[in-house]
């Protein structure tokens, strides 16, 4: 149903000019990984703190706050270089379990990141050293499990 | 010499395995990159925190002291699993120009890194909350965000053969650094 608009994706101005120049394809994807590296700071920090671990001596809603440019900055350039990757081979994409795995992932830890994440670690609380409560943790968890499923099927386009 | 040698390890039977593995390699490679968010990332939020843009009212030493445990990890399983890539085909990584551009930079992001801790973080206490850390702390931060930036850049590159010994011809350059005179020679 859905491949009649990749195969108009693929023959996009975009997807034709990356499939067709050598270094577009490889310099985009060293910009997506530079994305990934961003990106996993920016998550980290507040997911690590969040499962009671990494800068715990800090509160949980300054870490959020301090990490979130960083969080939106490093998506907006995955979003920029993912879109044109993905354009140069939508009908490959099409039949690759790896890309729906990846497709079906991110709009969820998106949306636990940005509404349930974000309320949660904004969250300001009375003792700054606060360990964290069950819910915190489970949080982090999740966050991290999701955004590893979307990382982890990403690359694995590539090898399926 | 070292030639000899790396030939030598691409034909071990492990470094021939996992080079031909169905999943082995591939999930070497992935542990590879993914580990990068861990290390890679952590250290871009320290480095933005010591160049003043980021984190400023985080103390230094709480990202040198709790989240480098962390970098720790990360760096770790990428050194783990990236002699193991090398292991895989050592003789083409060898040869291979953006492989050798990252190892240079990587050294490089190492001294930066031991620069810094034997120098401005020796008394971060001192300046552990200024929001605009010593110049020599900026410094490292800013070397380190680059010299990272080059090293994953260049080592997404590796998988590609533009400028490998048996793609030719080359400009001399490219093949000088390469190191390919030996491999053209046919003495390799």
């Amino acid at each position: 149903m859905l491949e009649p608009f990749f195969r108009w994706c693929e023959a996009t101005a975009i997807g034709q000019a990356v499939a067709q120049s050598v270094w577009a394809f490889p310099i985009l994807e060293a910009v997506h990984l530079i994305g990934l590296c961003m990106l996993g700071g920016a998550l980290l920090v507040v997911d690590l703190r969040l499962l009671g671990v990494g800068l715990t001596s800090q509160p949980v809603a300054r870490l959020a706050r301090y990490a979130r440019p960083w969080l939106i900055g490093s998506l907006v350039v995955m979003v920029t270089t993912g879109v044109p990757l993905f354009l140069s081979e939508a009908i490959r994409a099409y039949y690759n379990t790896s890309f729906w795995v990846k497709m079906c992932t991110l709009p969820v830890a998106l949306g636990f990141t940005f509404l349930v994440r974000e309320r949660v670690a904004r969250r300001e609380s009375a003792d700054p050293h606060d360990p964290g409560s069950v819910t915190d943790r489970a949080v982090g968890a999740v966050s991290l499990a999701l955004w590893f499923v979307v990382a982890a099927a990403g690359r694995w386009i590539g090898f399926s | 010499m070292i030639e000899r040698f790396l030939g030598w390890l691409g034909e071990t039977p492990w470094s021939v395995a996992l080079l031909e593995s169905l999943y082995a390699w591939p999930l070497v490679e992935s542990t590879h990159v993914l580990a990068l968010g861990l290390f890679v990332g952590t250290t871009a939020m320290m480095d933005l925190r010591l160049v003043g843009i980021a984190f400023r009212k985080v103390p230094v030493t709480a990202f040198t002291g709790r989240l480098l445990p962390w970098t720790r990890i990360g760096f770790a399983i990428m050194t783990v699993t990236g002699l193991l890539l090398f292991y895989s085909q050592p003789l083409r990584y060898y040869h291979n120009v953006f492989f050798r551009v990252k190892v240079v930079v990587l050294i490089l992001a190492g001294i930066n890194a031991a620069v810094f801790h034997v120098g401005a973080h020796r008394n971060a206490l001192e300046w552990d909350h200024d929001t605009r850390p010593p110049r020599g702390a900026r410094i490292a931060g800013a070397v380190s965000l680059s010299a990272w930036a080059v090293v994953v850049i260049t080592g997404r590159l590796i998988a590609y053969n533009w400028f490998d010994c048996d793609i030719q011809p080359q400009p001399g350059w490219v093949n000088w650094l390469a190191g390919c005179a030996a491999v053209l020679d046919g003495t390799e």
